[in-house]
């Protein structure tokens, strides 16, 4: 499937999870929808009838919250063959939960307290070094998480161990729980923050799904450090009214929200 | 015990080629010798105890097991929610290996007096908790951690621990077992961890002719083992070096409260605790000093 096809899938069915469910975050979901739907159609190694394969590359989604959007792009690309998402997605026994769980295919992680993935990564990307394996290593995590204490240790970490194969994204949609992250705890300068820790770093727009593509296919082949990809997004891309709206980190669409939703994604079509 | 540990390690990851040892930047004089026989099974991630448990987890992942060294609070609960979440909700092979329990650091001040560890450990599902009582239970518990996969804690006093062991010719040790040091009338003194020794030197002492165990799992008591000794004693005494709430002792009256409620044992016991009286000691002293002001005394 092409990216800019299975990013409009996995809006619609996040989209459809959130309003059917009443679930919430679908602001973040969107803002990362463009950067998945890249990872899962163009950039990673990945079978999804064989989900433990030892040399897949490997995919650490640290803000659990945005789950809607993991579970979209696993279950287009396949890996919930078995599984009903849209009928199990948090009900009572299933493993839907909505801060996303390991214990469904394609799940390296299970997260949604903030601040782990990335050091988890780590450690699976030393264990690639240590091992010989090829696989690669990403990790997404969103801007507000970077207030973590933890996500910096590991960030000094990478650093200092030249862990190539690990590829760190920054789902930069500026508004984080409470408000604009720049009012809450200024990141900024963040790519200078990176480089000064010691990666590579690259900024592109998050929602062109050519820039993304090129930033994480077409990096140095020769790299002695860690990437970090800047992906500047929009918090609920895709939808007029959800844009830039703190509002839609937190509610689920009304029904005529719903239809007006989807209406706007299916006229991108 | 640390040194009992290590020797273990390096013994047991000669041939586990699995075996992975992480610090946080503590462990200087003792962990060398697994560093310099197996470079590539050991990492010194610096002092960031959160990310370490995290590079733990990832390296459990994909198939380490491994062991993680530092000082009491620090891999304990400065990242607790790291061991929580990522190791034992995903139940990996992730061992912390804490030195310095109870008042083992006693001159160091409250940072490093160890003694909430037990409580918060043994809280979290699938976490096994261990606490030996002298250098032969810290091997023995080593190699069951080596040899068995699942998150474990293993909390150990320091150095000079004299082996109360000598003579039992133990073979192995395995979760919920009540390792017996002396026999005795009427009361039953159940002892994990370090304090062993002290308890055992304290009734010969005063004369107190009580049976005395060593419980070195705070998980997983074996019910037969327990009702083997309410049979015998009617009295029974818990010692720890860590605080009275949510620790051994309370773990052990926990156990005998379930086998009372499933009608297993007819009358439950005079139960005495002995431990630290969930205080903060703020001054200097040594281990035996500590001890014997927080009142850990048969």
């Amino acid at each position: 499937m092409r990216s800019i096809d299975l990013a409009r899938s996995v809006r619609m069915k996040a989209l459809e999870l959130c309003f059917t469910k009443k679930a919430s975050h679908i602001g973040g979901a969107f803002s990362i929808a463009d950067v998945l739907a890249v990872l899962y159609s163009e950039v990673m190694k990945i079978d999804c009838d064989k989900p433990s394969n030892i040399n897949r590359d490997r995919l650490f989604y640290s803000k659990g919250h945005a789950c809607t959007a993991l579970y979209a792009v696993l279950d287009e690309v396949g890996f919930f063959k078995d599984l009903n998402l849209m009928e199990e997605f948090t009900s009572n026994g299933s493993f839907f939960t909505s801060h996303v769980n390991h214990r469904l295919p394609g799940v390296e992680l299970s997260t949604g307290s903030l601040g782990h993935a990335l050091g988890v990564s780590c450690g699976v990307a030393v264990a690639a070094k240590r091992q010989n394996r090829e696989y690669q290593v990403y990790t997404i995590v969103s801007d507000g998480e970077l207030d973590e204490g933890s996500n910096w240790e590991a960030i000094l970490f990478a650093s200092h161990h030249k862990l190539d194969n690990l590829t760190l994204v920054v789902d930069y949609n500026k508004i984080q729980s409470f408000g604009r992250v720049e009012d809450i705890l200024q990141l900024e300068p963040l790519v200078d923050k990176f480089e000064a820790f010691g990666w590579d770093c690259l900024e592109v727009d998050g929602h062109d799904h050519h820039a993304i593509s090129k930033a994480l296919i077409h990096r140095g082949k020769v790299r002695v450090k860690p990437t970090v990809l800047i992906a500047h997004t929009i918090k609920g891309k895709g939808v007029s009214f959800m844009e830039n709206n703190l509002l839609w980190h937190y509610k689920s669409p009304s029904e005529e929200e719903y239809v007006a939703a989807k209406a706007e994604l299916e006229a991108r079509l | 015990m640390r040194t009992a540990f290590i020797e273990e390690l390096c013994e047991l990851a000669a041939t586990d080629k699995k075996v992975f040892l992480l610090c946080g930047d503590l462990g200087f004089s003792v962990l060398e010798v697994f560093a310099d026989r197996f470079p590539d099974r050991f990492m010194n991630v610096g002092i960031s105890e959160q990310n370490m448990i995290q590079v733990a987890s990832g390296l459990a992942l994909e198939g380490y097991n491994v062991f993680v060294y530092s000082i009491g609070n620090f891999p304990t609960l400065r990242c607790m929610e790291q061991i929580r979440y990522d190791v034992c909700y995903h139940n990996l092979n992730v061992t912390i290996v804490a030195v310095g329990a109870g008042y083992a650091y006693g001159p160091l001040g409250v940072s490093h007096h160890t003694t909430e560890d037990i409580a918060m450990m043994r809280s979290i599902p699938n976490m096994l908790v261990a606490a030996p009582g002298d250098p032969w239970e810290a091997k023995l518990i080593t190699r069951y951690f080596v040899q068995n996969p699942g998150p474990g804690y293993m909390r150990v006093n320091k150095a000079g621990e004299l082996a109360v062991h000598s003579t039992c010719g133990l073979g192995a040790i395995e979760p919920g077992s009540l390792l017996p040091i002396k026999e005795g009338v009427g009361t039953a003194v159940v002892s994990t961890g370090a304090i062993l020794d002290l308890i055992v030197s304290q009734l010969d002492a005063k004369g107190l002719r009580y049976g005395v165990f060593s419980c070195p799992f705070i998980s997983r008591l074996d019910s037969d083992g327990l009702m083997g000794v309410l049979k015998r004693y009617n009295q029974v005494i818990t010692v720890e070096e860590h605080q009275l709430s949510g620790g051994f002792g309370s773990f052990f009256l926990e156990e005998i409260n379930r086998l009372h409620v499933a009608g297993l044992i007819d009358e439950f016991p005079l139960v005495r605790r002995v431990g630290i009286p969930d205080i903060f000691q703020g001054f200097a002293g040594t281990q035996d000093f500590l001890r014997e002001k927080a009142g850990i005394r048969i």
